[in-house]
C-alpha cells in the first residue's frame, strides 16, 4: 500500500503473515484477514455463525514479542503485527491439541454418521496424526441419549468445543445446553443432566448443523422406511418440501445453490417410493386457509371490534417456532395461525382424500415426508396431530437422511434424469417454493391476498409478482404493504367470509418477519409489551436462520452464503414457474379441485378445520415431553 | 496470625495515604503511583501506574476498581493476613484508585475458602462509611463518590484470574476471555476496570503516606519496595515475612529456618523449582518473580509426590474451556503416575515434555500456561531423581513387600 493511500485510509494496519505483507482494516480480526489474504489456519470451535470462543486452540499462531501463541479467531488486529503460521510451536501444539481430543473422542469412524464429513476426523488427517501417545478409548464411557424425537446426543464424540452453546444461546436464544462443572469434570450439558426432550428444547436442530462431529444428530427414521419399503402391502408414499431439494446436491458434491427437485423424484422412485408428492401442493392450501383466517381476522377487529382471535396474527407452519412460543409466551398462542403446517397438511389429505380416491385402505399408508427440519420429526409426533385417525405423518426423513437413503441404493443423484411429480397434488406453485425461505410464507400470503382484495393482478402491483419490501437476511424486518383505494369482487371461494372489500380501501398492512429464534423473542417480547410490532397484522416467523434453507437437517456445513446460495436457487425455482404463470397459490389447479371435491364447504369451513387446522399447548416453564 | 518480622503496613496510620492522595490532582495520583514503580503483587508483575493511566485516559460512564482478594494459589496467604490485619489500608488503595481513574465503584472479590472474613470486612466498610471515608463526597472532597462492596467467590482457582474473575462478578461461569481488549479498557459489564492484588492496594496507601520516592529507594532497579512472602513447607517459622525487593532466596530461607532444603517452590503450583545450587538467586521480576509464595522442600521429600499432588490440583482446577489445559493436565498427571510406578517409557517422557511446552505456549490463560512448570522444572533440575523407579508389580519389589 502506497503511503498516500495510508494517510487517506487512516483505518488500515499493516501486518506481515508468514512474510507477506498485506494491509487489513483496523480491528479484522487475525484469522479473518489471513484467510482473506489465502493462508490456511485450521479451526475447530470457531464457527461464521456464532462469536468467537478462543478455546480449541486450533487456529493459534505465534505473534512476534508475545511470549504465548494467540488464538486467530479472536484476536483483533489494531497495532502493526508479525505473525508466523507455520512455526515448529505451531504446529506441535496444535498436534498436541488434536492428540489430547482424540484421546477421549470415542468412536469408530468408520461406522459414524459423520463419516467424511467430520471436522475431528479433516483435522486428524491434515495434521498428519498417525498415533495416539494419550490413547484413545474404544469403550462408551457415556449413555447415549436418545429420548428426543428429533435429536440424539452422544457425548463420547462431544469435543466441547461449544458451538451448540453459542448456537442455541445466541442464534436461537434459548440456552438448552450449558457447560458444567470445571477441569476434566467438565462437560456440556442440559439443565440438571436431563433428556433433551424434557428442557425446553425446540429441536430445531441447528446444534446439529453446528457439531463438528456427530456428538449431535438427528435421530434417524431410515430403517423404519426402508422396511416399510420393503413390506409388499404398504404403499409408501413421500412428500418433498422445497428447502431440501435446494440443498441435497450439496451432499453429493455440488456447489450450495443448485436445485435437485426433478432429479430426486427420480431418485425416490429408484429407492422404491410408490409414489413422490410435492408439499408445496399443501404450502398453497395453507395460504389458503392461513390467508382466509387472516382476512377473517382483520375483519373481525377491524369492522366487527371483536378481539377474541387476536392481531397480529403468527405463522404456524414452523414446529420450532411453534413450540418456542409454547414454551416462552403461553399467553400468546391465541396469535397462532390455528392452520396447520404444510406438512402436516399433506398428511391428513393423504390418509382421507387420496385413499378415498385410490380406495387404498389407510391403515395400509406409509405416509413420509422430506424436511429440511429436524422439529418435523417431533411435530409428526404430536398425538393431537392425527386427524385422520391414525398419525397423519409417519416418518419425517432429513435432507441428510435422503441423501444417505440414495447413496445406500447406489445412485448419484446429479446424475439421473428429471421426473415429474405424482398426481393429484402434481402441479405447484412458485409461492409453495419460497415457503422455503424467510419472508416467503409472508410474499406467498401477500400474492394471494392482494389478488383476492383487488381483483388486480399481483404482478400489476409488484413487478414479476415480486414482493420484495419481505425479502432479505435482516433478522427482523417489518414492511408495509398499501391496499389501492379500488377494491374487486370478494372472490366465490371466500365468499362466506366477508360481505366486501370496501372495509380495506386504502388501509395499509403492515407486517413483520422473524427469523432465528431470537429475533423472534424480540418480537415476541415487543408484541407482548404492546411495542412496534403489536402494530402488525400478521407476522411471519421461521425458527431457523435464514428460514427452511437453514433448516436443522439440512446438509452441513451452513454459513450465511451457503444459506443465501440455496435462497437464490428457491427464488431460481419461483421464477421458473412464471412460464407456467403459476405463481400463485389460488391460481394451482389442484388446490381448486380439492375445495371443489372434497373441502367443499371451502376454507375456513368445518371440515377444514377439522382436518387441516390445529391447537396449541401452553406449555410455559412445564417441561416435559409432550 | 504467624506474623513473622516487621512489616510496614504496621507502621502506616490510616488515612495518612488517603488524605495525601485526595489532595493532589487526579493525574498527579497517577502520576506518582508510576514514579514509585509500583508493580502488581498478584505475581504478574504489570506496572501499576501503567494499568491505572490507561484506565483513567479510556473514557466511560462507569468505570471499576476491582481488589483481587482471590488469593487462591497453592502456598500463598499473605492477603489474608494483610485483609484480616490491616485491611483499612486496602480500602484506602481502593479509594485512591477509584479517586485516580474515576471509578465510583470498588469492589473486593473475595476468596470463597475466605468467608469467615467477611463480617469483620463489612464491619470496617460500615464504620469507613460512617466516617465520610466511603460514599458521597470521600473526605469532603467535593464531586468524588466512592463505596466498595464485597463479592463472594465460590471456590474456583480460575477466578484468581483477572477476566474468569470479572465473568464470574458477572454472573457467569469463570472462564479467561479473550485478549485483547483488556480489562483497562472492557472489563465489568464492558467498562474500564483495575484489577489489582491485596497486595498491591495496600502499598498504594503506604505510598501515599510515606512518599514515591521512599518505595522507590527500596528494592532493585525495576522493582521497587517491600514484597509480602508466605513461607510453608519444611522450615522451622512457617508464616508471612516481609522483605526488600531483591533478597536472596538463601536469606529468606535462612530467616524461616530451612530444615536441609533441597528445593524451593516459588510462586505456588503455578511457579518454579529452584534447586538449592540456584539458593542465591534473588526475589523480584527480573529474576524469580512471585506472588508471593516460597514452599520449602527439604531432601526427605519425594518430587513426584509433590508433582502428583500440584497436578491433581490443576487437572481439578482448569476452567476446561482450552482443550490444551483441560485435557493437558491429566495427561501430565497420568504420566506422573506412570512415572511413580516406573512405568513411564522414555518416548513417553518426551511426548509429555513436548505436551508441557504446547500447554505452556497454547492455553488461553495463565492457569495452563503455568501448570506444567513444575513439571518441566524438575525434569530439569531433578531428572535423575524421578527415572527409574521400580516397577509397581515388579518381581523384587513383591518379594520385598511379601516378606
Amino acid at each position: 500500500m502506497s503511503k498516500e493511500k495510508q494517510k487517506t485510509d487512516a483505518k488500515m494496519v499493516d501486518i506481515v503473515i508468514d512474510d507477506k505483507k498485506i494491509s487489513v482494516p483496523f480491528g479484522t480480526m487475525l484469522l479473518d484477514a489471513a484467510r482473506q489474504n489465502g493462508f490456511e489456519i485450521p479451526t475447530l470451535c470457531y464457527h461464521e455463525d456464532l462469536s468467537r470462543a478462543g478455546g480449541c486452540r486450533m487456529c493459534i499462531v505465534e505473534i512476534e514479542g508475545q511470549r504465548a501463541l494467540t488464538a486467530s479467531c479472536a484476536y483483533p488486529i489494531t497495532a502493526p503485527i508479525n505473525v508466523q503460521t507455520t512455526s515448529r510451536r505451531v504446529r506441535e501444539a496444535r498436534k498436541t491439541t488434536l492428540e489430547l481430543l482424540l484421546s477421549e473422542h470415542c468412536g469408530d469412524c468408520y461406522s459414524c454418521v459423520r463419516n467424511g464429513n467430520c471436522e475431528l476426523q479433516t483435522l486428524a488427517k491434515e495434521h498428519g496424526i498417525t498415533q495416539l501417545p494419550y490413547g484413545h478409548p474404544t469403550e462408551k464411557s457415556r449413555v447415549t441419549e436418545t429420548l428426543s424425537p428429533s435429536i440424539v446426543r452422544d457425548m463420547d464424540k462431544c469435543v466441547d468445543c461449544g458451538r451448540c452453546v453459542r448456537t442455541c444461546k445466541e442464534l436461537q436464544g434459548i440456552g438448552v445446553f450449558e457447560a458444567v462443572e470445571r477441569g476434566f469434570k467438565k462437560e456440556i450439558t442440559t439443565f440438571q443432566d436431563k433428556p433433551m426432550a424434557e428442557v425446553g428444547c425446540i429441536n430445531c436442530g441447528q446444534c446439529v448443523n453446528r457439531c463438528p462431529t456427530a456428538a449431535l444428530t438427528e435421530r434417524d427414521s431410515i430403517e423404519e422406511i426402508w422396511a416399510a419399503i420393503n413390506d409388499p402391502n404398504k404403499h409408501v408414499v413421500i412428500q418433498t418440501a422445497p428447502a431440501p431439494r435446494a440443498a441435497i446436491g450439496e451432499e453429493f458434491g455440488l456447489d450450495p445453490g443448485q436445485a435437485m427437485t426433478w432429479q430426486l423424484n427420480t431418485a425416490l422412485r429408484k429407492c422404491g417410493f410408490d409414489k413422490v408428492f410435492d408439499t408445496n401442493f399443501t404450502a398453497d392450501l395453507t395460504i389458503i386457509e392461513e390467508g382466509t383466517e387472516l382476512i377473517q381476522r382483520l375483519y373481525k377487529n377491524l369492522v366487527q371490534k371483536d378481539a377474541s382471535a387476536p392481531l397480529p396474527q403468527f405463522t404456524s407452519c414452523c414446529p420450532g417456532w411453534v413450540k418456542f412460543i409454547e414454551h416462552v409466551h403461553p399467553e400468546m398462542l391465541d396469535h397462532l395461525s390455528s392452520a396447520k403446517s404444510p406438512q402436516q397438511m399433506f398428511g391428513a389429505i393423504i390418509k382421507t382424500w387420496y385413499a378415498q380416491l385410490n380406495d387404498i385402505d389407510p391403515e395400509n399408508i406409509v405416509s413420509v415426508s422430506l424436511m429440511p427440519c429436524t422439529a418435523k420429526k417431533f411435530e409428526c409426533n404430536r398425538p393431537e396431530l392425527r386427524d385422520s385417525g391414525l398419525k397423519d405423518v409417519d416418518y419425517v426423513l432429513t435432507t441428510r437422511e435422503c441423501a444417505k437413503m440414495i447413496r445406500e441404493s447406489g445412485l448419484h443423484l446429479p446424475s439421473l434424469p428429471p421426473s415429474d411429480f405424482d398426481d393429484p397434488f402434481g402441479t405447484a406453485t412458485g409461492s409453495g417454493v419460497i415457503f422455503g425461505n424467510t419472508g416467503g410464507v409472508m410474499e406467498a400470503a401477500l400474492r394471494s391476498v392482494l389478488e383476492f382484495v383487488t381483483g388486480l393482478k399481483v404482478e400489476d402491483i409488484f413487478a414479476n409478482a415480486n414482493i420484495l419490501p419481505v425479502r432479505g437476511m435482516e433478522g427482523c424486518r417489518f414492511a408495509e404493504i398499501k391496499v389501492p383505494d379500488e377494491v374487486g369482487p370478494v372472490p366465490e371461494l371466500i365468499a362466506h367470509l366477508v360481505p366486501n372489500w370496501d372495509w380495506l380501501k386504502g388501509q395499509t398492512v403492515r407486517v413483520g418477519i422473524a427469523h432465528g429464534t431470537k429475533n423472534a423473542r424480540k418480537i415476541l417480547d415487543d408484541v407482548a409489551a404492546g411495542g412496534f410490532f403489536s402494530t402488525c397484522h400478521f407476522i411471519e416467523v421461521m425458527a431457523c436462520p435464514g428460514g427452511c434453507i437453514g433448516g436443522g437437517g439440512q446438509p452441513i456445513p451452513t454459513s450465511p452464503a451457503i444459506r443465501q446460495a440455496r435462497t437464490d436457487a428457491i427464488y431460481k425455482e419461483d421464477m421458473a414457474y412464471g412460464a407456467k404463470s403459476v405463481r400463485k397459490s389460488h391460481e394451482n389447479p389442484a388446490v381448486a379441485r380439492i375445495y371443489k371435491e372434497f373441502l367443499t364447504e371451502g376454507p375456513c369451513s368445518h371440515k377444514s378445520h377439522e382436518l387441516l387446522h390445529t391447537s396449541y399447548w401452553p406449555r410455559g416453564k412445564f417441561i416435559g415431553s409432550w | 496470625m504467624n506474623i513473622r518480622n516487621e512489616v510496614t503496613f504496621a507502621s502506616i496510620r490510616p488515612k495518612d495515604g488517603l488524605t495525601a492522595a485526595l489532595g493532589k490532582d487526579r493525574d498527579v495520583v497517577v502520576e506518582e503511583v508510576l514514579r514509585s514503580g509500583l508493580k502488581g503483587r498478584g505475581g504478574a508483575g504489570f506496572p501499576t501506574g501503567v494499568k491505572w493511566k490507561l484506565a483513567a485516559e479510556a473514557k466511560a460512564e462507569e468505570k471499576y476498581i476491582i481488589c483481587n482478594a482471590d488469593e487462591g494459589e497453592p502456598g500463598t496467604f499473605k492477603d489474608r493476613v494483610i485483609l484480616a490485619e490491616w485491611a483499612d489500608l486496602v480500602f484506602e488503595g481502593m479509594t485512591i484508585a477509584g479517586y485516580a481513574i474515576g471509578a465510583k465503584s470498588g469492589i473486593i472479590y473475595l476468596r470463597g475458602e475466605y468467608g469467615y472474613l467477611r463480617q469483620a470486612l463489612e464491619d470496617k466498610l460500615a464504620l469507613r462509611r460512617t466516617e465520610g471515608l466511603l460514599g458521597d463526597d470521600v473526605m469532603g472532597k467535593k464531586g468524588f463518590s466512592f463505596d466498595i462492596h464485597i463479592h463472594m467467590g465460590c471456590g474456583a482457582y480460575v477466578c484468581g484470574e483477572e477476566s474468569a474473575l470479572i465473568e464470574s462478578l458477572e454472573g457467569k461461569r469463570g472462564e479467561s476471555r479473550n485478549r485483547p481488549p483488556f480489562p483497562v479498557s472492557e472489563g465489568l459489564f464492558g467498562c474500564p476496570t483495575v484489577v489489582n492484588n491485596v497486595e498491591t492496594l495496600a502499598w498504594v496507601a503506604a505510598i501515599f503516606a510515606l512518599g514515591p520516592d521512599w518505595f522507590k529507594h527500596v528494592g532493585t532497579e525495576k522493582s521497587s519496595g517491600y514484597k509480602l512472602l508466605s513461607i510453608s513447607g519444611d522450615v522451622a517459622h512457617p508464616g508471612v515475612y516481609e522483605f526488600p525487593m531483591g533478597t536472596k532466596i538463601s536469606a529468606i530461607l535462612k530467616a524461616a529456618g530451612a530444615e536441609r532444603p533441597k528445593a524451593a517452590v516459588v510462586g505456588g503450583a503455578s511457579g518454579i523449582l529452584v534447586p538449592a545450587k540456584d539458593f542465591k538467586r534473588a526475589i523480584c521480576f527480573e529474576d524469580v518473580s512471585t506472588g508471593g509464595s516460597i514452599i520449602v522442600l527439604s531432601e526427605d521429600r519425594d518430587f513426584l509426590d509433590i508433582l502428583e499432588n500440584f497436578q491433581e490440583f490443576f487437572a481439578d482446577e482448569s476452567c476446561g474451556q482450552c482443550t490444551i489445559c483441560r485435557l493437558g493436565n491429566v495427561k501430565l498427571l497420568e504420566g506422573i503416575r506412570l512415572l511413580k510406578e516406573g512405568r513411564c517409557t522414555t518416548k513417553h517422557l518426551q511426548e509429555l515434555c513436548t505436551l508441557g511446552s504446547s500447554m505452556r505456549a497454547a492455553s488461553k490463560c495463565g492457569l495452563g500456561q503455568a501448570s506444567p512448570n513444575m513439571f518441566l522444572s524438575i525434569l530439569q533440575h531433578f531428572k535423575g531423581e524421578v527415572l527409574g523407579r521400580p516397577q509397581a508389580d515388579d518381581h523384587f519389589v513383591n518379594k520385598r513387600k511379601a516378606s
